[in-house]
Parts: C-alpha cells; structure tokens; sequence
C-alpha cells in the first residue's frame, strides 16, 4: 500500500545508520587515540552531530516535514528557534530523569549530559523532523492508536527501541566485573545507540510485514 | 472443596514457610563438634609417644607463660598497626613490633565478622557457623569446651574487663569482671574508660594468672563515621598508652627465675572502608596478632608479618598456659611461639595439638583413615617414637637434631591438613532435607500458579479438589512409594541428616501431604488441560475481562518481577539489589506518569469518543464537579509521579547501602554527625509534625490526641538518648536509655491499636457499617506507624514521612482515579514495600541489621520483645506498604468486592516466586566463592520476608471474613 515510502523510508535510515558508522570509524582514522570506550564523550558528541546533520538533511530533502502554512522568513525563523529550544529542553528532561534513576548530581554532570544529548539527538530530533516543533502533535503520535500515518508509526519504533535500549543498558553497572564498558555512561549510551539501529531496521521491516493490517485515521 | 482466594494464599504461604525452614536446616550446617559433650581433661591426654618400651610420663610439658594479658581491641584492623600508617596510628606498639622480643602475625577471622562468634571462636577454637549470630542475638553462657573454662578448672584466677558479651558468655568464670555494654553505638570514649579504670589497681596485684581486656571504643568510631575518621587516630594513641602501661608494668613485675609473662594484641575483627564489619572482605577479615614476651627472640627491624587463623590462638595460649586444648579447636598451634624451647618439648606439644585434631577428626568425619592428614600424623608419631627412644638412650648427634626437625616438619604438614580437613567439614550440605523442603515449596507454588485464573476470577474462589484426591488409588501408592524412599534413603545416608531424625509421626503426615499435594496438582492440571493454550498466552492481570492486550504497565510490572527473580541468580545483583528495586520502581513512575498524561491530555484535547469507551465512569462523574476542582485535581494527578520520582532521589542518597558503592558519604552520616544535630532535629521534628498531619486525617479523636502525644513521645526519646536537641535541655544533661520515653510511647501505641480493634470488632459484630471498619483499619495502620517511628533512627524518619506523603497522594490521585485493578495495585505495593526496605538503610547483609532496635525501652535483653522489635523496624518499610494495601483495598470494596482476596493472592505469589526460585539458586550455587558471605544471608532476609508475608496475608484473611460476615 505503502511500498514508496517503505522504500524511501528504509534507504533513509540505511543512510543515517551509514553516517553513524562513519562518525565512529572516520574520528577513529584521522585522530589518534580516539575510541569508543577511552575518549567516549568525543565519541558521544560525534555520533549525535552526524545523527543530527544527517537526519535534519534527508528530511528535508525528503520532505516529509509538515509543510507550513506561512511562507515568511520570520516564521521559518521562528519555527527554527523554536526547534532549537525544544532540543536544548529536551536535553535537560532527559538529563533530569537520568538523574532520578540515581546518576550522581554534581560528580560526573558532564557525562550525563552528554548521554542525555545523545537521547535527545536520537529522538526528539526525529520528532522534529518529522512532526515540527509542535507539542500537540507529538502528544498524539505518542498515545495510543495515535499514530496517522507511516512515519508516524516509524518514529515510535525508533523512539521506544531507542528508550528501552539505554534502560537495558543500565543493568550491568552494578555487576562486579570491571569492564571499560561499565563505567558511566558507557553500557548506556551503547545500549541506546544499539536500540536506535535496531529500531532503524526494525520500523521498515515491521511496517513491511504488517501492512496489510495498518489502518491510519485521516487527519 | 471451594476456598476464597485469600485462605488458598494463606494457607500455601504458611506452609511454603515450614517447608522453607525444612531446606533451611538442611542448608546450614551444623558446627563440627566432638560427639562427646565432656570437655577434655588433662587424665585423657595422651603418652609421648615412645617406641620399644611402655609409654612414659603423659604430663604435659612445663607451661610456657606464668601470667598472660590478653588486649583485645574491637574491629582492630591489620593495617593500623602493620599498615603505612602504623607508626602514626601506634607509636609504641610499632616499636615493640620492629624491635621487641615479640612475635606478629595477621589472623585470619572467618566470617561473619561479628564479636559474639569472634569471641567464640577465639576461646573454643572452633568456626562458629553462621546461623550461630542469627540464633544467638543474645548469648547465653557457653557450653562447649572453651579455654576460659579450662584455665579457671585447672584453677587459674581470671580478671576480665571489657565487653559485656564475655560475661554473659562465662558466668562464674572470672574472679573479678566488670562488663560495659556496646548499648549507645555514640558513645566511644566512656566505654574505653569504664575498662581501663580498673587498670592501674589490677596491674599493681598479684593475685590473678589471666587478664582479659575487650576495648570497644574503636569499633563503635568505625560504625559512626569509619575508618578514616579523624577520631581514629586519637583512639589509636590511646591504646597504644594502655599497650605500653601493661607492658612495663608486666616487665616491672618480673622475677628473675620464675615463668615470664606473655602479652597478646588482637582484634575480634577488622572494619570493612565504610567502617562496619560482618561480611568476609580483605579488611573485615584481617585481624593483627602481636604476641609479646621476654621468651622469644628479640626482632631486628620490621618483617612481613606471617598469615595464621584466629582460631590458632586458642591451641597456643591452651598449650602455653599448660591446659589441654578444647576439643572443639580447629586451630592448629603457631610455632613461632615454641622457637626457645628445647626440641623435645616442642615435639611434644605439636604431637598434644594433633592428638586432639585427629580425635575431632575421627568424631566428624566419616573414612577419617584415609584423610592425608591422619595418615601423615599416625607417620609422624611413629617417627616421634623413634627419635625418643634414640633421644632418651642418650644420643645428642647432628643426626638426631636433624631427625628431630624432620618429624617437627612432618607434624606441621599434618596438622594443616587436618585442620583444613576439619574446616572442610563446615562445607557439607544436609541435601535429602535440602531437597523435600524443596518439593514441598515447587509442589505449593506449583498450585498457586495453576489455580491463577480461577482465583483472580470475579468469585476470587479456588475449587481444590481435596477430597477426590484424598480417595484416590495414586494417592496411596504415592504415600507408599514416598515413604519407602524415606526409609531407603535415612538408611543408607552416610551423614546426619536431620529430616531422617525427625519423628515417625511427622514424618508420615509430611508425606501424606506431600502426596495429596501432588494429586491436587495433577488434578487441577488436567481440569486447565484442555483450556491450556489459551490461558497460556492470557495474562493474569487482564483475565477477568478476557482481553489478550496487556497494557506497557502490564508489560512492566511482569517484566520487572521475573527479571528481579532472574537477577537473584548474580551475587552481584544479589549485593546490590537495592539498585534493581530503584530502578524499576523508577521505571514504574514513569510508565504511571505517562499513564496520567495520557488521560488527562486526551482529554483536554476533547478527540476522545475513545475515552469515553474506555472511562465513562470517570467522565460522567467529572462533570458533576466544577471545573476548577477538576483543573486542580489534574495538575495535582499530573504532579505526583514526578513528586515521587523525586522523593525516591532524595531518599536513595539518604543511606548508600549495598556493596559497592556503599562508602560513598551520604545523607544519613552527614545527619548524624555532632555538628548537624541541630539540623537533624528540625528535620526530625518537621518529619513528626508531618506524619501526623498525614495520618490522623481518617482516624477518631482519640486516637488523634493519642497519635499526638505518642508522636511527643517519640521526639523526647531520640532527646533523651541524645540524637537531638531538646529546646528547653539543660546543658549539663547527659544522656540516658530514655527507657521511660519509650514506655510512654509504647502506652500510646498499644492505645490506639486497642481503639483500632474495638472499632473493627464493633463494626463486625454490632452494625455492619464500612465506614467504621475502615477507620478501626486506619487506626491499627496509625498505631504501626507510631511504634515505627519511635524505632527508626532520627535520620531514617523522613523515609516514614515519605513513605506516607506517596501513600497518601498515589491512593487520592493516581490508583482510584486511574481505575488500577487489585493485582496491579498490589504489585506496585509490593515494589515501593521493597525499595523502602532499602530506603532505610538495609541490604542483604546481615550486618545492617540495627540490634540496637531490640533495646528501645526496655532495661536489660529479653529475647521475645527484642526479636520482634528488630523484626518490624527492618522490615518496616514492606509492612508499612503491605499494611497499606490492606487499608486501601477494603476500602476499594464497594468499587470491586473481591479486591482484597485478589491483593492477598497476588502477594502471595510475588513472594513465592522469587522464594521459591532462591531456593534452587542457592542449592545449584551451594559451592560458590561468596555462598557465606553474599547468598546465605540473602536466604535468611528472604525467608524471614515470607515468614512476614504469612503473617500479612493472614489479617488480609480476616479483613475478607469479615466482609463476608458483614455481607450476609
């Protein structure tokens, strides 16, 4: 029913899923001393840049971004910085609810935010992307029976999958093995970073196989 | 046989509970004991061995010491004498170490590091198991063959000053005592000088042959803010001053001619970083040992100490005092010590040593002749022989020393081996009560499970069939074949085992329930049978409707209960389980709040035809009120997820617990040092002013007043004791047991649950009426609450006041409005009960167990209160949450009739399961690294938690009889 926008949605994340790739392997060429677990908040701050060029361009490009009604250059101005805002927002929610699942405050704020920037280029930049900066939308997109279209029901994916991998993520922290990667906020933000590319392949597949029973309400 | 849900629960919990004590004997193991109760005698010591001609002498050799001083220093650990910063911390003792004519080593204590056992094991020489601390909260005198009884039989005079556990321990043994208790943990300078003002007098006397000194300073030092404090050093100093008087007292004393004096230094045990003590790491383990006499050899500069056992001790000091060894003694004799003597002697003395081991040996295991250490001992005496009969003809060759130093070298093998041997044997299982403990609680959980659907149906009843089970052929063929394994196997079993001991009576009836279990099991098996795969897939929280759609909270709430029972399989997670319960209780929030935003914005957006699907009671009945109640009432829903995420942030900083991470400072020390107290007292005044505004809201005016002055009582308790500041206290008021404030408050407790009762029975047996049952409930609810926050620490009372304020916003706001049925309630219940257990400081080790608790208003140690005081404030975080649930599903009764027997039925499963399966962990992990030290104390936790949970699950019981009475 949908198979155009299954494709263009399915090359669109192979080419975000290929930008994260590049953002870890190209540092790691050019910069000595660069990796994933030593210098992981480079790693962290690359990933979520290429992530968010990336993504703000192919939907653009793709123009899936809801059109808007004024054509002015101050609305689109405004529009943009509101967009900026959301994002900046964002991050502190996320960084906020990291801190309640009992990251330390004050010792190691730099990593947690930099986790929660990571989140928040994974998903909410997703959610402006494909919804704008428009809160009402993304209340509906995320209850239940809301979404109205297949991007809609692709940002789900990507955000739950995303979410659930940074949680699944946590859990080995307390275990007593003294690995790199357990130290905050490592298993966390891999753990995210894995949710994310799961669920890039897994919105295409899943809406693929289940297209048959995908009804969307008109707006 | 029909059965309300509730009863069913009741009745598997309680029985879970017996057949989880049956695995519990079976899994801790019995002490190794000679199976002579005498205690050895100096008549039954063996002859030197003499090959040839009849054995000789069997008096043992002269005694070593005259006089022994034994300064023991609580929670001493290895590194503050032998450490970097030794010649700091113990100036004299350091120099004494380096220089003097001593010896010292690092003991080895076994855990539990606690002092009663310590204290045991050093005077018995045995390894105390490790139900030994839970058994004995109080100590009564010891029984078995120990060192004290034997030096004051072979009429030795012994002065004992110190810690009050010896005393207890060894009535009538000292002639002269005077016993300090470790009652107020804050006091570390008063309990010091209580022992060392008897000092100076008794050092100048000559009247006593032993002296035993227990400091207890450091170790309370270690408990108040650990072992980097600034108030260490200073302790330090002050033993090393006492060390250094009874030294050149003792050498003062000394003449020429007669037996020189021997002065030890040891710890019971050392302090883990955070300060406590209890578990089995590096510095809780290690101990210092420094033997000090003018009989040894003098040191020339500092060496790396050697390693021995603590219980070493008691064969040296046994053998250097010239008493036999106490037959229970593992220890094996340190060599050091004998280095002056004459070879002989020395033979002699280890040759004594593994006569006893090899005796101890013979009595507790079962092919003890072919133990390599037995067959290297018969070796080494046969060898001994030899050389006395060589020796006494009168040979002094280079040949007979150094045959001489063969046998000593092939003693001292045999005795490592045998007392490994011997240590060995505290590793055995009882497996055949292991494993029917283990049938017992699969069989009961087995039919817990099964009877799901029929108990969360809309009856909330369970057809058991008991009576066909109880007719039928398999039946008795299964009471025959059970019982003919029974015999097979107590016949045929090698060990003691204590299921075999048990009477024929009991025996019988426990396998005639173990059949008719299983016949029921069958039975109700093959009645689920044909609906099998369509209940498979079905979830228990959504079966009254039928739906197969589980909501993400559903999703959760499973989820997080199998992955904490799976977790349990981690020592790791088993150490910091804490972490598990916060995470998920966090992850519940969310999902809740997200909950909440969806009801509330959907519906503002007004495109719901759904919502009005899906609620319309709550649509029809928001429009009655007016609008700004409901706006209000929104934000207030909306608020209290978060309000919660953040009270649990707070509380989680309040008392780092666990292993890992448990040295990090937190809030509750920061609180109880001297110069917050201030700030603790405005805290823990506003917490009591708060709980009870939070509580009194439902109760009568009686209680009202009571709950008042009770909650006075409280504050002028922890004023009295010291833990706050009274504003009107006179300066100069030192502080007391505050016996009298909590009397005061224990009047008001057992005032307000005595109106609670007379409420509930009023409305039971006079008039039917809801309203005054539920506040008889809340009254009896108010009263715990009372008696919890008299019990918990100053620090830990805004986990009461919290606990409360989420209780009371997630009844108003969240669970009544978002129309959560009784098993999802339960579970998110059951997970806050779970997470508060942690919130107040606890965790699996049975360290942060608060004794102290068992003494809040009572002048000296009895046992029936004691336990059940230190019970409830431990575990008063899961009551509190369960208490609550009671309270609040029966007054949910008019909105769903069976919601209390679906709350019990649901607690009772969360709690079997994870009971259940621990079980199995800790038998297939029986042989792990850290069984003792991390898994068996969970076992313990878990175990008193069921028996808890039956308790609870009981009164749920009654509540739903007299719903019923009350309906008919």
């Amino acid at each position: 029913m949908w198979d155009h926008e299954i494709r263009a949605m399915a090359s669109s994340h192979a080419i975000i899923a290929a930008s994260v790739f590049m953002a870890t392997v190209l540092p790691a060429v050019v910069l000595p001393g660069f990796s994933v677990y030593g210098s992981h908040l480079l790693w962290i701050y690359s990933v979520s840049g290429a992530v968010t060029a990336v993504s703000v361009a192919v939907f653009w490009l793709l123009g899936i971004t809801p059109p808007t009604k004024k054509h002015t250059l101050g609305y689109k101005l405004s529009r943009l910085f509101r967009s900026c805002l959301y994002f900046f927002l964002s991050c502190l929610f996320f960084h906020t609810v990291v801190v309640l699942y009992g990251a330390p405050l004050i010792e190691s704020a730099l990593e947690t935010f930099s986790l929660a920037v990571l989140l928040t280029s994974l998903t909410t930049l997703r959610c402006l992307c494909v919804l704008g900066p428009n809160v009402q939308a993304w209340i509906r997109v995320f209850s239940r029976h809301g979404a109205m279209s297949v991007w809609d029901t692709c940002l789900q994916i990507t955000v739950a999958c995303t979410v659930v991998g940074a949680w699944v993520g946590a859990f080995p922290i307390p275990l007593d093995w003294d690995r790199p990667w357990q130290v905050w906020p490592v298993s966390c933000s891999l753990g995210a970073m894995i949710g994310f590319l799961t669920g890039l392949v897994a919105a295409p597949a899943w809406i693929h196989y289940h297209r048959k029973q995908l009804t969307y309400k008109c707006k | 046989m029909k059965v309300r849900s509730s009863v069913f629960a009741s009745f598997i919990l309680i029985f879970e509970v017996i057949g989880v004590a049956l695995f519990l004997r079976g899994f801790f193991p019995v002490p190794v004991k000679s199976s002579f109760s005498s205690k050895s005698s100096l008549s039954d010591l063996p002859a030197e061995p003499l090959t040839g001609s009849s054995p000789n002498s069997s008096r043992l050799p002269q005694p070593l010491f005259k006089r022994v001083v034994i300064m023991l220093v609580d929670a001493l650990r290895e590194d503050f004498v032998f450490g970097p910063n030794g010649r700091m911390f113990m100036p004299y003792t350091r120099h004494v170490v380096e220089r003097g004519s001593s010896h010292s080593f690092v003991a080895k204590a076994r855990p539990p590091t606690v002092t009663m056992p310590r204290i045991k094991a050093l005077t018995t020489g045995s390894i105390p198991g490790f139900i030994d601390v839970v058994m004995n909260l109080n100590s009564p005198a010891l029984l078995e063959d120990n060192l004290i009884w034997q030096a004051k039989t072979a009429g030795k005079r012994i002065v004992f000053y110190g810690d009050d556990t010896w005393v207890r321990l060894f009535p009538k043994h000292f002639m002269e005592y005077d016993g300090t208790t470790s009652f107020f943990v804050s006091d570390y300078t008063e309990v010091d000088n209580n022992v060392t003002r008897h000092l100076d007098s008794t050092l100048k006397r000559d009247d006593w042959d032993i002296l035993i000194l227990h400091y207890l300073g450091l170790d309370h030092i270690g408990h108040i803010s650990g072992p980097h404090s600034s108030l260490i050093q200073p302790k330090l100093l002050e033993m090393d001053d006492i060390l250094k008087k009874i030294h050149s007292a003792l050498i003062s004393k000394e003449a020429e001619g007669s037996l020189p004096y021997l002065l030890v230094l040891c710890g019971d045990h050392g302090m883990s970083e955070t300060g406590s003590h209890g578990g089995s790491s590096e510095p809780e383990v290690n101990t210092p040992l420094v033997l000090i006499s003018p009989a040894f050899k003098r040191k020339v500069g500092m060496e790396q100490p050697g390693v021995v056992e603590q219980v070493d001790l008691t064969p040296t000091l046994a053998l250097g005092l010239g008493l036999p060894i106490s037959q229970n003694s593992v220890g094996r004799l340190i060599q050091g010590v004998l280095e002056e003597t004459s070879l002989r002697d020395q033979l002699r003395f280890l040759h004594l040593n593994g006569h006893q081991l090899s005796c101890l040996l013979k009595d507790s295991v079962l092919e003890y002749e072919k133990d390599p250490g037995f067959e290297q001992f018969r070796v080494a005496e046969k060898a001994h022989g030899n050389w006395m009969k060589l020796y006494l003809e009168g040979n002094t060759s280079e040949v007979l020393t150094n045959m001489g130093k063969k046998v000593l070298k092939q003693y001292l093998e045999a005795l490592a081996a045998m007392s490994s041997a011997l240590s060995k044997q505290l590793g055995k299982y009882d497996m055949y009560s292991m494993i029917a403990g283990m049938v017992f609680v699969f069989q009961l959980l087995l039919v817990l499970l099964l009877a799901m659907p029929e108990a969360l149906s809309g009856g909330a009843a369970v057809d058991l069939p008991v009576l066909s089970a109880l007719l039928s052929l398999p039946f008795y063929l299964l009471c025959l074949l059970l019982a003919s394994v029974h015999v097979l196997v107590c016949t045929s079993a090698e060990s003691s085992c204590y299921f075999c001991s048990l009477s024929w009576g009991l025996v019988f009836a426990a396998v005639a329930f173990s059949s008719a279990m299983f016949c029921i099991l069958v039975s109700i098996a093959t009645r689920r049978l044909p609906l099998g795969p369509k209940i498979h897939g079905k979830s228990p929280l959504r079966s009254s409707g039928g739906e197969w759609s589980l909501s993400e909270l559903d999703v959760l709430l499973l989820a997080g209960t199998v992955g904490h029972t799976l977790s349990l399989a981690a020592s790791s997670f088993v150490e910091e389980e804490h972490q598990t319960w916060y995470f998920l209780l966090n992850t519940l929030c969310l999902a809740v709040f997200q909950d909440v935003c969806r009801k509330y914005f959907r519906e503002k957006r007004g495109s719901g035809e759904e919502e009005e699907h899906l609620l319309p009671s709550k649509d029809s009945h928001a429009s009655d009120h007016p609008k700004a109640e409901m706006y209000s009432e929104k934000w207030l829903a909306l608020a209290t997820p978060p309000f919660t995420l953040v009270c649990c942030r707070l509380l989680r900083s309040l008392n780092q617990t666990g292993v890992q991470w448990a040295h990090l400072p937190d809030v509750g020390h920061w609180l109880n040092s001297s110069e917050h107290r201030m700030v603790l007292s405005l805290l823990s005044a506003f917490c009591l002013v708060l709980i009870y505004l939070l509580v009194q809201r439902r109760c009568s005016w009686v209680s009202k007043v009571a709950l008042a002055l009770g909650l006075l009582g409280v504050y002028s308790y922890r004023a009295a004791v010291g833990n706050v500041l009274f504003p009107w206290q006179h300066a100069g008021r030192t502080t007391s047991k505050g016996t009298v404030e909590a009397r005061f408050v224990y009047v008001f407790v057992l005032g307000i649950l005595f109106t609670g009762t007379k409420d509930l029975l009023r409305s039971q047996i006079i008039t039917a009426d809801a309203k005054l049952k539920s506040r008889g409930l809340w009254e009896i609810y108010s009263g715990l609450v009372l008696l919890v926050s008299l019990l918990f620490r100053a620090h830990n009372l805004p986990v009461l006041c919290c606990c409360l304020l989420i209780q009371t916003l997630m009844a108003q706001f969240i669970w009544k409005k978002l129309h959560y049925d009784a098993a999802q309630t339960t579970i998110m219940h059951y997970w806050f009960g779970q997470a508060f257990f942690y919130f107040q400081g606890n965790s699996n080790n049975i360290a942060t167990v608060d004794i102290s608790v068992g003494f809040v208003g009572l002048e000296s140690y009895v046992e029936a209160p004691a336990i059940f005081l230190t019970a409830l404030s431990t575990y008063a975080g899961p009551l509190l949450w369960a208490c609550h649930l009671v309270c609040y599903l029966s007054s949910e009764r008019d909105r769903s009739p069976v919601a209390v027997g679906h709350g019990c039925y649901c607690l009772a499963l969360l709690r079997s399961v994870p009971a259940a399966a621990y079980i199995v962990l800790v038998t297939v992990l029986r042989y792990h690294l850290f069984i003792w030290s991390v898994f068996s104390p969970k076992l313990l936790y878990e175990s008193m938690h069921l028996l808890l949970t039956a308790g609870v699950c009981l009164v749920f019981n009654t509540m739903e009889q007299s719903h019923s009475s009350s309906k008919s």
